[in-house]
C-alpha cells in the first residue's frame, strides 16, 4: 500500500468511524428508552 | 403540557403531537436510501473516478471532506434557522430541533477538521497549517459551535436556557460564509478552490462522483438529524408521563 493510499483509508476509516460510533451511541439511548417504556407500562399494568 | 428534554429544555409534546413532527418519508426508508447512497459514492470514489492528474490517487479524499464541509455549514444554517423559528414563533419543537441540527454541525465538522488534517499531511507534508485562512476559520467556526454546549448545560433548564441557546446559534451562523468565502479572499491559494465564479472546478466522473457523494453525505446526515430528534422527543414524551 502506498502513502497516498494509506492516508485516504484513514480519512474514510475517520468519517465511518466516526458515524458508527455516533449510530451506536443513539441506539444506546434508544435501548434506554425502551426500557423505560416498558417499565411505566408494567407500572400501568400493576396500577390498573 | 411540557417536559423537559434529555437536552435539558423542556418541549411541549402534547398528545396530538404523539413525539414530535409527522414527517411524509419514515425514518426506515432514509436509512435504506443513505446506506444505498452512500455505497454508491464509496464506489465511485474507488472503482470509477479517475485519478487527479496534480494530486494523483490522494485527491480522492475530496469527495467526502468537502461533502461533509457543505453538510456542516448546512447544518449550522439550519441550526439558526430553528433557532430563529424559537425566537420568532416560539415553536415549542424548534428550540430541540435547533440544539439537534447545531449538534450534527459539531459531528460533521469534527470529520472536516480530521479528513481535513490528513490531506494536508499527504498533499502538503503538515497535519495543519496556521497561515491558511480557511483552515483557521473553519476551526473559530467549529471552536465557536462547540461552546454553544458549554453555555446551554451552563444554565438551568428552561426558556432562559432556550433563548440563549438560540442567540447563541443565530450570531455563529454569521462565521459560516466568512468561512466559506475565506479561500476566495485569500491571497495564498494553498487549498483548492472547488467552485469559482464559472462553475465547478472539474467535470466528467469526477463532478458526478463529487454531486452523488455529496448527496449521500446530506441525506445521511439528515437521516442521523430525524434519528436523534426522534429518541430526543420520545425521552421527553416519557419524561411527560413520569410526571403525569
Amino acid at each position: 500500500m502506498t502513502s497516498a493510499e494509506t492516508y485516504v483509508t484513514a480519512a474514510y476509516c475517520v468519517i465511518f468511524g466516526l458515524v458508527l460510533l455516533y449510530v451506536v451511541l443513539i441506539a444506546l439511548k434508544l435501548q434506554r428508552l425502551q426500557r423505560d417504556v416498558e417499565k411505566l407500562s408494567s407500572r400501568k399494568d400493576e396500577d390498573g | 403540557m411540557t417536559a423537559v428534554a434529555s437536552s435539558g429544555q423542556p418541549v411541549a409534546l402534547g398528545h396530538n403531537q404523539g413525539v414530535g413532527r409527522r414527517h411524509r418519508i419514515p425514518l426506515p426508508a432514509l436509512a435504506i436510501a443513505s446506506f444505498v447512497l452512500v455505497t454508491l459514492a464509496l464506489a465511485l470514489v474507488f472503482f470509477v473516478a479517475p485519478n487527479d492528474a496534480d494530486q494523483g490517487f490522494r485527491q480522492r479524499i475530496f469527495y467526502f471532506h468537502v461533502s461533509v464541509a457543505f453538510t456542516s455549514y448546512l447544518c449550522f444554517g439550519a441550526g439558526a434557522w430553528k433557532a430563529l423559528r424559537h425566537l420568532w414563533k416560539r415553536d415549542p419543537f424548534a428550540d430541540l430541533e435547533s440544539y439537534v441540527a447545531v449538534h450534527q454541525g459539531v459531528i460533521f465538522g469534527a470529520l472536516v477538521l480530521l479528513t481535513g488534517s490528513i490531506w494536508a499531511k499527504t498533499s502538503w507534508g503538515h497535519w495543519w497549517v496556521w497561515s491558511e485562512d480557511q483552515l483557521v476559520l473553519f476551526l473559530v467556526l467549529f471552536l465557536f459551535y462547540a461552546a454553544y454546549f458549554m453555555l446551554r448545560y451552563s444554565v438551568d433548564p428552561g426558556p432562559q436556557r432556550a433563548n440563549l441557546s438560540a442567540v447563541y446559534a443565530l450570531f455563529g451562523v454569521v462565521l459560516v460564509p466568512v468561512s466559506f468565502m475565506a479561500i476566495r479572499l485569500s491571497q495564498r491559494l494553498i487549498h483548492p478552490q472547488v467552485f469559482t465564479r464559472h462553475g465547478a472546478n472539474f467535470g466528467g466522473w469526477i463532478l458526478v462522483t463529487y454531486l452523488v457523494s455529496q448527496f449521500a453525505v446530506l441525506l445521511l446526515a439528515y437521516t442521523l438529524y430525524r434519528l436523534e430528534v426522534t429518541g430526543k422527543s420520545i425521552d421527553a414524551r416519557l419524561r411527560e408521563l413520569r410526571l403525569a
